[in-house]
């Protein structure tokens, strides 16, 4: 019968090769699940993975890949520095709003006059609204042993009550003739996040995330802080002989992540999205947890994976406007791949073997 | 504002209803961890069996075959990520998540063609007798039968753990699995049956939502209720006594901010709606929790 060895060490190898295979398998099943839905397979994947990149509208497609991957891969990279500390911040998505809000309140503060002081101000602003809000699951671990899964994800919906008040209340548009959502941000020029180089969909959100991988790779290879990151994940009790304080490590991983995903929130509110409203937060930040594991927790896969889960985003738009698939259909699929690959990560730690003797 | 239409014998009354689905989703869990295993994939197994339910239901236009099918479809999904983490030793909290991620696409995919339907109605039971007393009679025996299918459970799953030998194998595998190993007992085995279970609960309460609660199919209707579950979980110290107290007090807190919100109180619908969540919170920051099981999360590989 088959049977599991534990390998010495994770193997190299499949390091690398299961993110490859997750996403083949993934292909194959998310192929399945078309066919059961009434479309061709091999076109509808053609459309999701394709399309975006190779098609006569590539054009339109491409700065949408930075666009819709920057949040994912800032966010991303927050987290991984917390999971690899075995440190599990999965209310992203809730730093991800309070930052924007803080960064929207600033720019909207200052609203209409023109100084170029103002969009950094935003920045600021929006890092510590997502680093405030990240600090409250992180506190509360430290200080009272709370579990912060469940505190940060808890926040994750008062979050969006927040929003919903900001869209409708403090933060609405006093000229919007009531309706709800913010003035925009992006047609404000002081507070604008605007693509650097026109058409390319490289806006500051797209430099910030680059900067982003760089400053966690240094981090994490090269300095003591990533080294301690990685050994309190490993071996929490050998990190404290070697005077890692895991209280500190807790804050300021969590500090991390919530910054990160605090600026993915701003530049989306300043940017693309533009304005403060009650549908702003589209889940980047559980997706980004998809992004930061099937980039194996490292800066460039997480670079990597970014761009390959922008790449369903907007090739699932494309597929629903083309072809009529259920945009439903395109969660499913991200799922499905952090299943497979979660499923041959065995590959990584363990060596199948086939045994005659009976168990 | 007017706090004296609020009828405080409605109130309690609804305060059970209210509590039905986290207290079935969190008896399942509290199974699932007395074994073990860290299920974070409850709102993905709730809002799956919340579908199911619904759709099963509206075919046969029974919500008893609704429930079942809410049972089965919840269990079915457990089962990856038993495969996952039982067989494949994947990471416990990653999968979970997957799993919910998962559960709520796939809902939103089955649930396409049925929004906006009326599910079946679900008729409350009257009690004969106790029904009548009065005061009491309406807060606690006039029900639908899902509310005492819950607190069978919950009464079931008590004298099981306590009493019963397949209760005590199931804690010695959650608190010291190589220990359970050793004795023989076929750990992933029991496992697997903890997830199932926790799955097919889990499930029950999701489909309570769309069946007797709401009771309509709607996109992410579980808005966080599995969550909430995990987080009782917690809070009863894994002890099913404590977690009815514990699901009665969301309850409690999500049907008062309710009819505070209908009676109209000076602060904002978002900040009431924010209640339940923040109540969570505070009850995990101010309750210590007891000792969790030993095992909790760990990944079993006998490696003989």
């Amino acid at each position: 019968m088959l049977m599991l060895e534990k390998r010495p060490q994770p193997s190299r190898g499949w390091t690398f090769a299961t993110p490859i295979l997750a996403v083949v398998l993934t292909m194959l099943f998310g192929g399945l699940l078309f066919a059961a839905l009434g479309q061709d397979p091999l076109v509808t994947i053609r459309t999701i993975f394709l399309d975006p990149l190779f098609s006569e509208f590539a054009w339109f497609y491409r700065p949408q890949l930075l666009i819709k991957g920057a949040p994912l891969v800032l966010i991303a990279i927050g987290l991984s520095f917390g999971f690899r500390a075995g440190i599990w911040n999965i209310g992203a998505e809730g730093q991800y709003i309070v930052g924007a809000i803080c960064g929207a309140a600033v720019g909207l503060a200052f609203y209409p006059m023109e100084s170029f002081i103002i969009f950094p101000l935003m920045i600021l602003a929006g890092a510590f609204g997502g680093l405030l809000w990240a600090m409250i699951p992180g506190i509360l671990r430290v200080r009272f042993g709370t579990n912060e899964i469940l505190v940060s994800l808890m926040l994750v919906y008062v979050a969006e009550q927040l929003l919903a008040s900001m869209a409708l209340g403090a933060l609405r548009n006093p000229d919007g003739m009531g309706f709800p959502g913010s003035r925009n941000l992006s047609q404000y020029e002081s507070a604008a996040n605007l693509e650097i180089i026109a058409g390319s969909g490289m806006h500051w959100g797209v430099v910030t995330a680059f900067i982003a991988v760089i400053v966690a790779y240094v981090a994490l290879s090269r300095h003591i802080f990533g080294f301690n990151v990685r050994l309190s994940g490993q071996s929490p009790r050998a990190a404290r002989f070697a005077g890692v304080n895991p209280s500190v490590l807790v804050l300021i991983c969590m500090a991390i992540s919530g910054a990160l995903a605090g600026l993915a929130g701003l530049f989306e509110v300043a940017g693309p999205a533009g304005q403060i409203s009650i549908d702003f937060n589209v889940g980047y930040g559980f997706t980004a947890i998809i992004v930061a594991f099937l980039g194996r927790l490292h800066p460039v896969g997480i670079l990597l994976a970014g761009g390959l889960m922008a790449l369903t985003y907007i090739g699932g738009e494309i597929a629903q406007s083309n072809l009529g698939l259920p945009i439903a259909a395109i969660q499913i699929l991200q799922g499905m791949l952090l299943f497979f690959l979660l499923a041959v990560d065995v590959l990584t730690n363990y060596r199948i073997t086939w045994t005659r003797q009976v168990a | 504002m007017d706090l004296s239409s609020i009828n405080p014998i409605l109130l309690l009354a609804s305060l059970m209803v209210a509590a039905t689905p986290i207290l079935l989703a969190a008896i399942g869990e509290l199974v699932v961890e007395r074994a073990g295993v860290l299920n974070l994939g409850v709102e993905g197994m709730m809002i799956t069996g919340a579908v199911c339910g619904f759709v099963v239901a509206v075919a046969t236009t029974s919500p008893w075959l609704g429930f079942l099918g809410a049972a089965v479809g919840g269990a079915l999904l457990s089962l990856i990520f038993g495969f996952l983490t039982q067989f494949l030793l994947s990471n416990q909290v990653a999968t979970g998540l997957a799993l919910t991620l998962f559960g709520l696409g796939l809902s939103a995919l089955m649930g396409q063609g049925y929004i906006g339907i009326k599910a079946p109605a679900f008729p409350d039971w009257h009690i004969p007798l106790l029904g009548d007393i009065p005061v009491i009679g309406p807060i606690v025996f006039q029900h639908d039968p899902m509310v005492y299918v819950g607190l069978a459970i919950v009464a079931g799953i008590w004298a099981f753990l306590k009493y019963s030998r397949a209760g005590l194998i199931l804690r010695a595998v959650g608190e010291n699995h190589e220990a359970a190993h050793a004795l023989g007992y076929h750990v992933v085995r029991v496992r697997m049956l903890a997830i199932m279970f926790g799955g097919a609960c889990a499930g029950l309460g999701g489909a309570y939502l769309s069946l007797v609660r709401v009771p309509q199919w709607t996109e992410g209707m579980t808005a966080g209720a599995g969550w909430i579950a995990l987080a009782i979980v917690v809070f009863a110290s894994w002890r099913p006594g404590r977690l009815l107290l514990g699901a009665y007090l969301f309850g409690g807190v999500t049907v008062l901010q309710l009819n505070l919100q209908a009676a109209g109180v000076a602060i904002g619908v978002e900040y009431l709606s924010m209640a339940p969540y923040l109540a969570t919170i505070a009850v995990l920051v101010i309750m210590r929790a007891g000792r969790a099981p030993g095992s909790l999360g760990q990944s079993f590989h006998a490696s003989r």
